[in-house]
């Protein structure tokens, strides 16, 4: 699963090796299907996965604090049968000690089946996973990766649509640091007929990188604009973030932008009535509460769908299966 | 003083005009004890000038960083006053201890002991970006 992204090992070792997930490009379209699929078929029928993984551990290893992923990785583990040990936030782990996270995973890897690490330094989970004896998850790097996150909005596109080719998907407000956005940019782009609009505030707009090396170089079908009402209407999603506080180095550019785009009743009146919107959570106000109501509001079932995405992954890189439990 | 025909040893040329100090340098040949001939501005039929170093003895050389630092540059392997191989150089897929990461939320700004590794992204325009990060080498 994950490609030799490295470029650090011999062809020999990267077949001894086992897999970890890093970055959601490290999956193939194909891979993701399945666990699209694998997803799909938890959630028709959960009992029957309720013991897939028993005697199974998984160790989350949360170097900064981020309750709704872990509880989602936790929650996925039980579901399935499972063991979960681990710490949620650095000071109570021996990082607070100064130890490495090489050595840190090194320890882990003798207790647990299977590793979901977050950690606030960008990279921390590749290094992770080179010292691991058991698959690794990274459950969000910094302002990096956070590939199940990415999964998680790829599931609920494919729920709500049954496709991920032909669509117009709206990303709004913070463009520039938003990670979940540039992720899904990249993992989208990988399907047939999409169109990105790009909708957020000058400063906020997509890195110069990205506009150059993905949405450029591949040709892809984009607009930028700062005019979300006049955008709505073409879209199938709208991929709504939050301005990020921790992103600001300078507090007053914070609470200049933090209110630039918010979603209510009557801006979603200019939608179509196949509008679904999507948002990572947590939300402060970019969406109002009223819009809660409306079935094209889809970030509820977006948040529940992260579980079963979790569900499916943890059985893959353990190597099982439904048949194989039965 | 004249610089002689080497015996035994490692021309580098073909070095941009103005880049063998920092070559010398990176490959420490300050510290060698045999003679080391540095030429600036050579007349260059391709580039107009260049430079060139002379090293009287065959030494273990990183091709790793002489190609990151310059490309262009051509290693001639003298031995018996001939040439006895010639390398062409490019830009390294992979360099490891030459660049540092600059990004201060890259893991390698609190581990130490990690090696700062760059994989080239983009031949064309010389992009490096850092494995852990993805920063742009700077």
């Amino acid at each position: 699963m994950i490609s030799d992204s490295l470029g650090l090992i011999s062809p020999q070792k990267m077949e001894n090796r086992m897999k970890h997930l890093i970055d959601v490009l490290d999956l193939t379209p194909n891979e993701i299907e399945d666990l699209i699929n694998t997803a799909k078929e938890i959630m028709e029928e959960p009992s029957a996965y309720a013991q897939v993984c028993r005697n199974k551990k998984l160790a989350t290893l949360f170097f900064e604090p981020s309750t709704r992923t872990r509880l989602s990785f936790e929650a996925a583990m039980y579901e399935l049968g499972g063991h979960v040990l681990g710490f949620s936030e650095a000071a109570s782990s021996s990082a607070a000690k100064g130890e490495s996270v090489a050595d840190t995973v090194r320890v882990v890897s003798a207790y647990a089946d299977i590793i979901a690490m977050r950690h606030p330094k960008e990279g921390a989970p590749l290094v992770a996973s080179m010292y691991s004896e058991v698959p690794l998850i990274n459950a969000g790097d910094g302002g990096h990766n956070h590939p199940t996150q990415t999964l998680t909005d790829l599931l609920t596109i494919h729920k709500e649509f049954g496709r991920l080719d032909d669509l117009t998907i709206g990303c709004c407000g913070d463009l520039k640091f938003g990670r979940t956005v540039h992720s899904l940019l990249h993992a989208m782009a990988r399907y047939q007929n999409i169109k990105f609009v790009l909708i957020s505030p000058e400063e906020l707009r997509v890195p110069e990188y990205l506009r150059k090396e993905l949405l450029i170089k591949k040709g892809l079908d984009f607009e930028e604009t700062t005019n979300l009402e006049s955008a709505l209407p073409s879209l199938d999603v709208l991929y709504m973030t939050r301005v990020q506080r921790e992103r600001f180095f300078n507090e007053q550019d914070y609470i200049r932008l933090k209110d630039s785009y918010v979603l209510t009743k009557e801006k979603m009146a200019l939608a179509g009535s196949g509008l679904r919107v999507l948002h990572p959570l947590p939300r402060v106000n970019e969406i109002s509460v009223e819009v809660d109501e409306d079935p094209r509001a889809a970030y509820f079932r977006q948040a529940k769908n992260g579980k079963y995405i979790r569900m499916a992954l943890i059985m893959k890189l353990l190597g099982l299966s439904l048949e194989g439990r039965k | 003083m004249i610089v002689g025909q080497i015996k035994n040893g490692i021309v580098l040329d073909h070095i941009t005009a103005g880049k063998c100090m920092e070559i010398y340098d990176a490959l420490g040949l300050a510290d060698l004890a045999c003679t080391v001939a540095v030429i600036k501005n050579a007349d260059s039929q391709k580039h107009g000038k260049k430079d060139i170093l002379k090293v009287f003895e065959v030494i273990d050389l990183d091709l790793d960083i002489l190609g990151y630092l310059d490309p262009g540059i051509t290693v001639n392997i003298i031995k018996d006053g001939k040439v006895s191989e010639r390398k062409h150089l490019s830009l390294p897929e992979k360099v490891t201890g030459i660049i540092r990461c600059k990004n201060p939320r890259c893991i390698t700004s609190v581990e130490q002991a990690l090696p700062h590794v760059f994989k080239l992204t983009d031949r064309e325009q010389g992009l490096y970006r850092c494995i852990y990060c993805e920063s742009k080498a700077k």
